[in-house]
């Protein structure tokens, strides 16, 4: 395997957590914060999976392949298929969030929204 | 294979980088489900069938379903507001 | 703090962060070079012990179902903020939401193709949640399907029986007896002298859709809820325009 590809994952994941800190720092809509931060929580995904990963490696399921072939690591799959869907419905809660402060404060620009009232 | 691993992985770095310079609300929801399906076809890549599963369910439906219901709302919000603000209705509510 | 001093900040600390994140991530082991023993171990013992050929599954409903009890209800709660953050308050501004009758109709094709699409939805999603512990699938995959099955009803302009489906106590009545029948099945071992959430029922043949023992009871548990809660969601988003919309046709 070329010399490049040994840290390529990792360097992916490193720019989208970066992509998604910039996102939502600069962010002038609150709903486009949200969303860079899920691509934040994505760039976790690519990390950890990237670790996971053996060359040659089957995929986890015995079904149809014998038991003594080597696999990727199931371990860090299960961690982060409860968390995909989790991130959704969280994504959510925030957005209704977004949602009511739109609703009392008639704006949805972070900026407007710093100072705390009643 | 993995040139073509390589290949997609480049593209998911450009993809997430548009993702976040998009920055109008409705066009990034477009963005958002595209930027789902490239890391559902990386989790296969990865093999890692559970995830990619997951992930085109959550990651290109669910979750952009979610941003647009909320934008629906805030622009139902907007209208009725707008709409009560107008001259007739002001007469039908005196 | 104001927005320039935000982005100076940003700007001093983002170059830092990725000169020490490359540091690291060059001093990782080579992509692809995985050696632990944790996944080779589970890997070597997983169809013997549990009959299941999803060792992924495997893992998060038998071997770390405690993590996953956990993570349904971060699930449950996130549902249960956003009806509490979006719940109908007074002087709420439906009734003046049917002035807003400015839009056109869906085409027929579209209304045409909802009947076929929910029932392939429906039975597909059936079929993964039932498959967990023998495919790729399980629970959590089989409620999103579910819902999304659901919400098609609403999106062919159904909204009378988008109303009726998820009548509003039934849902949450489900939502809440599959997060709580994962808890029941933990505690039930504890009845008969075995540990919390130890996988007491017996085990069935590897390859058999009732297999597994309590994998797939928690998985289908787990999809019961994860549907309903998706439902619930996009009910409550959706309560305001309902409303409008229902006033509008009488």
């Amino acid at each position: 395997m070329p010399e490049i590809l040994h840290s390529l994952p990792y360097f992916v994941a490193g720019w989208l957590l970066l992509c998604g800190l910039y996102g939502l720092v600069t962010s002038k809509h609150l709903v486009h914060a949200v969303v860079c931060l899920a691509i934040l929580q994505s760039s976790t995904y690519m990390l950890l999976l990237a670790i996971g990963y053996r060359v040659g490696g089957a995929a986890p399921i015995f079904a149809d392949i014998p038991t003594s072939k080597l696999v990727v690591d199931p371990v860090v799959q299960a961690l982060m298929l409860t968390d995909v869907v989790v991130e959704a419905v969280v994504v959510a809660l925030l957005l209704a969030m977004v949602v009511k402060a739109h609703e009392k404060s008639g704006s949805v620009s972070p900026n407007d929204l710093r100072t705390l009232r009643g | 294979m993995i040139w073509f691993g390589a290949g997609l992985l480049l593209l998911i770095a450009v993809t997430g980088a548009a993702v976040v310079c998009t920055r109008d609300v409705t066009n990034q929801v477009f963005a958002l489900g595209f930027y789902g399906l490239l890391l559902a076809l990386m989790f296969f890549v990865f093999q890692a069938p559970d995830v990619a599963l997951s992930q085109i369910t959550v990651g290109a439906v669910a979750l952009p379903l979610m941003v647009m219901l909320a934008i629906a709302r805030m622009k139902f919000r907007e209208r009725v507001k707008s709409a009560a603000s107008t001259p007739s209705a002001q007469e039908d509510q005196q | 703090m104001t927005e320039r001093a935000r982005n100076t900040l940003f700007f001093i600390a983002g170059p830092i962060l990725l000169f020490l994140y490359a540091y690291a991530a060059l001093n990782l082991p080579p992509w692809g070079s995985y050696r632990g023993p944790y996944g080779d171990a589970i890997a070597r013992v997983v169809v013997y012990e549990r009959h299941a050929t999803d060792i992924v599954n495997a893992i998060n409903y038998d071997y770390r179902g405690f993590d996953t009890l956990g993570e349904e209800f971060i699930l449950f709660t996130a549902v249960f903020g956003v009806s509490m953050l979006l719940r109908k308050e007074e002087g709420s501004l439906t009734k003046l939401a049917p002035k807003l009758s400015d839009e056109s109709g869906l085409s027929g094709a579209v209304r045409a193709v909802n009947l076929p699409a929910l029932l392939v939805t429906t039975v597909f999603g059936l079929y993964i949640g039932l498959h967990g512990q023998l495919t790729p699938g399980g629970g959590f995959q089989a409620g999103v399907i579910l819902a999304t099955g659901i919400v098609l009803v609403y999106i062919c302009e159904n909204t009378g029986a988008f109303c009726r489906i998820t009548s509003h106590s039934i849902v949450e009545v489900t939502e809440a007896l599959g997060a709580g029948a994962y808890a029941i099945i933990g505690i039930a071992p504890l009845f008969v002298g075995l540990p919390f959430l130890c996988n007491f029922i017996p085990l069935g043949t590897t390859g058999d859709v009732f297999s597994s023992g309590t994998i797939a009871l928690i998985s289908a548990c787990v999809g019961v809820e994860v549907t309903a809660s998706f439902v619930l969601v996009v009910y409550i988003y959706l309560q305001e325009i309902i409303a409008g919309a229902l006033s509008e046709e009488e």
